[in-house]
């Protein structure tokens, strides 16, 4: 299996652009009542998700919030099956009975999708703590929102990997806003890693807008709980450009922030990194955008045609 | 066969460490169940047997520990997670029912959740309002959650052992009351296992059916002993799982006596026994020869006041006066 690190940084700046290019789609789709029910859209952190991919291996446990179709699209899992998810089909990675919230693929050690706020932190755990009792070095890697760390399991959860030394990453992926409300008025710390202080857990804070610092900073931490298994924290700041979620006009923040934080794009800034150092063309640039619109767009087909669960199964997953 | 007498409580512990035994997959997790040895000593001596890798102390966390569970046995391991009472169990609610049950769909049939909950149920003695839940109603309106409610020695341990190799998140639902009361059961080296969703006659009868599980069984078989100096033949069913709900076998018993009692540890409302009633109703209206009688809780939070206690539970007084009604004696 090929470790992660070595993954060239093209195909994961291509890995940013799928992303960003799907979720335009999705937006698109929703917007044409498409997909039903709550659609929480990732634009502007994909370099949060692509620098942790590129730091793990392809069989690291990943589990994550609802803001989880990114997190799919890197752990590998098709558009075709995302897209077909979002559109309730049978073909979608949850056989169109989780929705935009609850991805899950098994083959690519995705855990979910999970969309009551910190539920999943606890499961983290569960994952982590099954890797230890099998002596395995596999790394959890457990992504949740900024609203996530003032929610009791949150809290119980941390404790829990402390006392058990569990070989678990928690990417607390900081856009600033717990839905609409901010961190300064959601959090009693100055800073988020705090929290992870109070149970002596290791921490860092990552700069969520650029691939590579994720990447490298992820790269030393996963590299020393393999060594030993323990927990560690990592804050990365980041920022979401659209809404919560399609809903949202996010009328909390000002057209001024959304702005700064868009000339710092995760994806503009690998490509004049990589543009500077001779390793991507523009036209190789354009080529990859292409790539990525095109999956995106065939998605939509594939997800179009495809059928609807059956209504015969509909007592099929209640008990195996 | 040489039937032996043992305790409830024996019969969990030999529940668990022949499971534990069995497969190395399973564990035990919960509160004060390793060095103390289980709050109700359940778990004596698997710590020295099994050792701290598999028979783990909390803190109190519950929901923090039950979630634990689940992650777990998304990745195929098979959690025993203990909740010191289910009264507790309130603190994990949200991964007892929102994450061990949804799993399976949520996930298009990718992950199945083989975790087993277990731990006292039910109200025991003066424990006041917040100690004192009667759960298994609760539990059983989740569809993907499987409850059972053992209510002997044998049952206790033949319910455990197939909840633990269940796939699916099953409750095992004890009572406190209980852990010291004793009955027989085959030889330890038998291999028991109690299918899920199976009731039993506990005591034949030909004039009305008491169906009743967990605590309730005990005293529908001491009111069914007095009944029998009044010439009132009763038959009690043990229902031993809500869910599945042995439909079969309360019909079955329906279908001969023709007059029922449901006598329930639970509230009345939307409580275990409305649920039965409203099914024999449906299925086997033309059978009834009387309205079905219901003993339940009063629907208050529990007193702590012993009289008060006593005046909420079901008793034998209450059970005697309703299956008279039932059986128009």
């Amino acid at each position: 299996m090929q470790p992660a690190e070595q993954r060239d940084e093209v195909e994961m700046l291509w890995l940013m652009l799928l992303i960003r290019r799907f979720e335009e789609r999705a937006s698109q789709q929703y917007q044409a009542q498409k997909i039903g029910g709550f659609c929480h859209l990732y634009i502007g952190q994909e370099a949060v998700v692509t620098g942790a991919i590129a730091a793990t291996r392809f069989d690291d446990y990943i589990i994550t919030a609802y803001r989880d179709h990114a997190h799919a699209l890197a752990r590998g899992t098709s558009a075709n099956a995302c897209m077909a998810e979002l559109f309730g089909k049978d073909t979608g990675c949850s056989r169109g009975l989780g929705g935009s919230m609850h991805f899950f693929d098994k083959e690519h050690h995705m855990y979910g999708g999970h969309a009551i706020v910190a539920a999943h932190v606890p499961l983290a755990c569960g994952l982590a703590f099954a890797c230890k009792y099998r002596s395995e070095d596999r790394v959890t890697l457990c992504f949740f929102g900024d609203g996530a760390i003032n929610q009791g399991s949150f809290h119980e959860a941390l404790n829990l990997a402390a006392l058990f030394k569990l070989p678990v990453i928690f990417i607390c992926e900081n856009n600033l806003f717990a839905m609409g409300t901010s961190v300064e008025r959601s959090t009693s710390l100055k800073q988020i890693i705090d929290r992870a202080e109070g149970y002596d857990i290791p921490s860092c804070v990552v700069d969520g807008m650029n691939f590579r610092h994720v990447r490298d900073t992820l790269s030393e931490v996963v590299e020393s709980i393999r060594k030993d298994p323990h927990p560690a924290f990592v804050e990365a700041r980041t920022y979401r450009y659209r809404g919560h979620s399609m809903s949202d006009p996010a009328s909390y923040r000002t057209k001024e922030q959304l702005e700064q934080y868009r000339l710092d794009d995760p994806i503009t800034r690998l490509r004049a990194q990589l543009t500077r150092e001779g390793k991507l063309s523009n036209e190789k640039f354009d080529e990859l955008d292409k790539e990525a619109k095109q999956i995106a767009l065939e998605s939509v087909k594939f997800a179009e045609q495809s059928d609807e669960p059956p209504l015969e199964k509909l007592y099929d997953y209640t008990y195996v | 066969m040489n039937m032996r007498e043992i305790t409830y409580r024996q019969a969990l512990n030999e529940a668990l460490a022949e499971e534990l035994a069995r497969d190395p997959n399973v564990f035990l997790m919960g509160e004060e169940v390793a060095e103390y040895k289980g709050a109700y000593k359940v778990s004596q001596g698997l710590l020295e047997r099994f050792g701290p890798k598999r028979i783990i102390d909390t803190p109190i966390s519950e929901n923090g520990f039950a979630g634990l569970g689940v992650g777990a046995a998304m990745v195929g391991l098979r959690p025993i997670i203990e909740f010191m009472t289910f009264s507790f169990s309130f603190v994990a609610f949200d991964q007892v029912v929102n994450n061990a049950p949804n799993m399976l769909t949520m996930s298009g049939g990718q992950f199945n959740i083989p975790i087993t909950f277990r731990g006292p149920n039910g109200p025991a003695h003066q424990l006041g309002a917040t100690h004192s839940h009667a759960t298994e109603c609760l539990y059983a309106n989740v569809p993907g959650l499987k409850v059972c409610t053992p209510a002997t020695p044998r049952d206790a341990k033949g319910l455990l052992k197939t909840a633990v190799r269940d796939n699916n998140p099953v409750l095992v639902l004890e009572s406190e009351l209980l852990y010291s009361s004793k009955g027989m059961i085959e030889p330890a080296e038998t291999e028991l296992l109690i299918p899920l969703g199976e009731a039993e006659v506990k005591r034949e009868g030909s004039d009305v059916t008491i169906v009743c599980y967990a605590q309730t069984v005990a005293l529908a078989l001491a009111v069914a002993e007095k009944l029998e100096d009044e010439d009132i033949s009763a038959e009690v069913l043990d229902l031993r799982s809500i869910k599945p709900l042995d439909e079969r076998a309360i019909y079955d018993s329906v279908a001969k006596t023709h007059r029922v009692v449901i006598v329930e540890q639970d509230r009345p409302f939307c409580g275990v026994g409305a649920e039965v009633c409203y099914r024999i109703q449906k299925n086997i209206f033309d059978q009834l020869d009387a309205p079905i009688g219901r003993v339940s809780q009063e629907d208050v939070p529990m007193p702590y006041n012993e009289r008060l206690e006593k005046a909420v539970l079901p008793n034998a007084e209450k059970l005697i006066a309703a299956v008279k009604k039932a059986c128009y004696a």
